[in-house]
């Protein structure tokens, strides 16, 4: 496959056939078991989260939920998560460290829900909390970018041990629309702002940001959701065998020192 | 095609409509003061002598880091970390380096956060403090190294961190690596955290966006000064997404103390005295325990 641009990757990943986390989960888990609910306010339904096993590994599942058409999306409010739907990441993932079961995240999202109730109830504490807790969490986590990596709203399910991203999937401070707004005043020219964001799996590769590019079939995950999701699987198991041999003091440091030695600048006398 | 050019023609009026506007009350600009939240108009030297705060609705005006540190620490006891860091082009973003250059020479700032170590009222801590006057002190790779290294710097001498936030979120021009010091500067706040440290966020004009969903919102104690915009999301973007105009008061210090956001409200006149109190039953308790063990 040539390489595409961002913008063609862009709307490669919007095409409505595309797997969502609910089309993976049964082909690349089993005895999948979804957990409900943040024990404060609510269930988001955009956040879903369960445990299940990866080949016989117990592991903890998270991710944005896409849909496939408006029904779907309505239950899902489009992946774009509320506060509860963080925290419902945040309890699930420190069930998992109870347990000793590695974390995986599956990000696929625009980006936090931006509404009155999301302020109300804290989007960005519940955010923050996840950056912060996530980057102590006593278990492996990895994460895989499956389609829109969008703002703090992906992140918050990013701060892992190592990130994958699929080979069509985006990573972004904010969406190339947003990016024209913002910087041009101009949402229209968010074709040109996708040019030069720098948001393809191998630009987040070559940042030092994503750890692995995971082949997507000729064509598109879309052509073929069982070939992306052994794709998925083979990196998983990978990533899960080079982690688990750590120690859990070497997991942590090395965490850490993933986000610590990212920045750009220069110090003058 | 003709859509288009309908918008266009649009969003040309608008900006027309908001210039006129701005237009009406800018007379002699540097002479008076107009309050953003309340439209009071004093005399600038008024405004200055109430330490910038409008005498008619409360509200607490933006201040750059060097007046906020001159309020805030013991005099001459201010000693910055890191001055001498200046942001590249991760991105290459057109005319980047051109927006820094004229941002520093506009304010004699190299970014827009200030770190450094300063005793307040006899109480040594680090300090952090975010000055909007550059680029609306968005968080790229040098905000997110300084703070970073001043919670570094902090546990490493078991020193408590005192943060005036203020920013309009990441700093769009350096892509996905601005989006980066989200998590790079809360791992920082973790470790700090673990340590058994105190950190104190102080909310300033204006609070949001990626800084608001990292650092800005671990804080220990979380104070804000009066009637400040603090939130995550934009304001036009909710209103954009709800489609309807929310409520002058949303977003402010006084919603987000309500909504259980935030521990308490203090003003500038107050909020010397306040962080040192803090400071102090802090450390009473912190050198109790080390006793113990």
């Amino acid at each position: 496959m040539t390489a595409l641009t961002a913008w063609e990757r862009l709307e490669l990943i919007r095409n409505k056939e595309r797997p969502t986390i609910r089309d993976y989960i049964p082909l690349i888990f089993s005895e999948f078991y979804e957990m409900h609910g943040d024990r404060t306010y609510a269930d988001d339904g955009a956040i879903l989260g369960g445990i299940g096993l990866l080949g016989n590994r117990p592991v903890t599942v998270i991710g944005h939920v896409k849909g496939h058409d408006l029904e779907e999306n309505k239950k899902s409010n489009f992946a774009m998560p509320h506060p509860e739907g963080y925290r419902k990441a945040l309890r699930l993932a420190r069930q998992a460290e109870k347990f000793k079961r590695p974390v995986i995240c599956f990000i696929d999202t625009s980006g936090a829900f931006c509404g009155i109730g999301a302020e109300e109830r804290g989007q960005g504490e519940a955010i923050a909390r996840n950056l912060m807790e996530f980057m102590t969490l006593k278990t492996p986590v990895i994460s895989v970018v499956t389609g829109e990596g969008g703002s703090g709203g992906a992140l918050a399910l990013g701060v892992c041990d190592e990130l994958a991203m699929l080979e069509n999937a985006v990573y972004s401070v904010i969406s190339p629309r947003g990016f024209a707004s913002i910087l041009w005043k101009d949402d229209t020219k968010e074709k040109e702002a996708a040019g030069i964001m720098k948001i393809t799996a191998e630009d987040l590769q070559g940042f030092g940001i994503c750890d692995a590019i995971i082949r997507e079939p000729a064509g598109g995950a879309h052509t073929n959701h069982r070939q992306t999701a052994e794709n998925i699987t083979e990196f998983l198991l990978d990533s899960l065998q080079r982690l688990s041999k750590k120690e859990v003091a070497n997991l942590l440091e090395s965490r850490y020192n993933k986000f610590r030695k990212i920045g750009t600048f220069s110090e003058f006398e | 095609m003709l859509e288009d050019l309908f918008k266009t023609v649009k969003s040309r009026m608008n900006i027309e409509t908001a210039e006129n506007k701005k237009g009406k009350v800018n007379i002699p600009s540097d002479l008076l003061f107009k309050c953003p939240r309340c439209q009071n108009v004093v005399f600038m030297e008024e405004f200055e002598r109430n330490k910038k705060v409008c005498a008619a609705c409360g509200y607490h005006a933006r201040i750059s880091a060097r007046e906020r540190i001159e309020l805030t620490v013991d005099k001459g006891s201010f000693t910055e970390y890191d001055p001498h860091m200046q942001s590249c082009n991760p991105i290459e973003f057109p005319d980047y380096e051109k927006k820094i250059a004229a941002m520093r020479e506009a304010t004699g700032l190299n970014d827009g956060v200030v770190t450094g170590e300063c005793s307040i009222r006899s109480q040594k801590c680090v300090m952090i403090v975010m000055d909007s006057r550059f680029m609306m002190s968005s968080m790229g790779s040098v905000a997110g190294e300084k703070i970073t290294r001043a919670f570094e710097r902090a546990t490493r001498q078991a020193l408590p961190v005192v943060a005036f936030t203020a920013s309009g979120g990441a700093r769009m021009q350096e892509g996905i690596i601005s989006l980066m010091q989200m998590a790079k500067t809360s791992g920082a706040v973790a470790r700090h955290n673990d340590a058994g440290l105190l950190y104190i966020t102080v909310w300033t004009d204006p609070t949001t966006g990626g800084v608001m969903a990292s650092f800005a919102s671990l804080g220990d104690i979380i104070i804000a000064e009066p009637k400040v915009l603090v939130g995550f999301a934009g304001r036009r973007v909710i209103e954009g997404t709800i489609r309807q105009r929310l409520p002058d008061d949303f977003q402010s210090a006084e919603f987000m103390l309500q909504h259980g956001q935030a521990d308490m409200i203090v003003s500038r006149t107050e909020m010397r005295r306040t962080i040192a109190n803090l400071l102090r039953i802090h450390s009473q308790q912190q050198s109790g325990e080390g006793q113990e063990s």
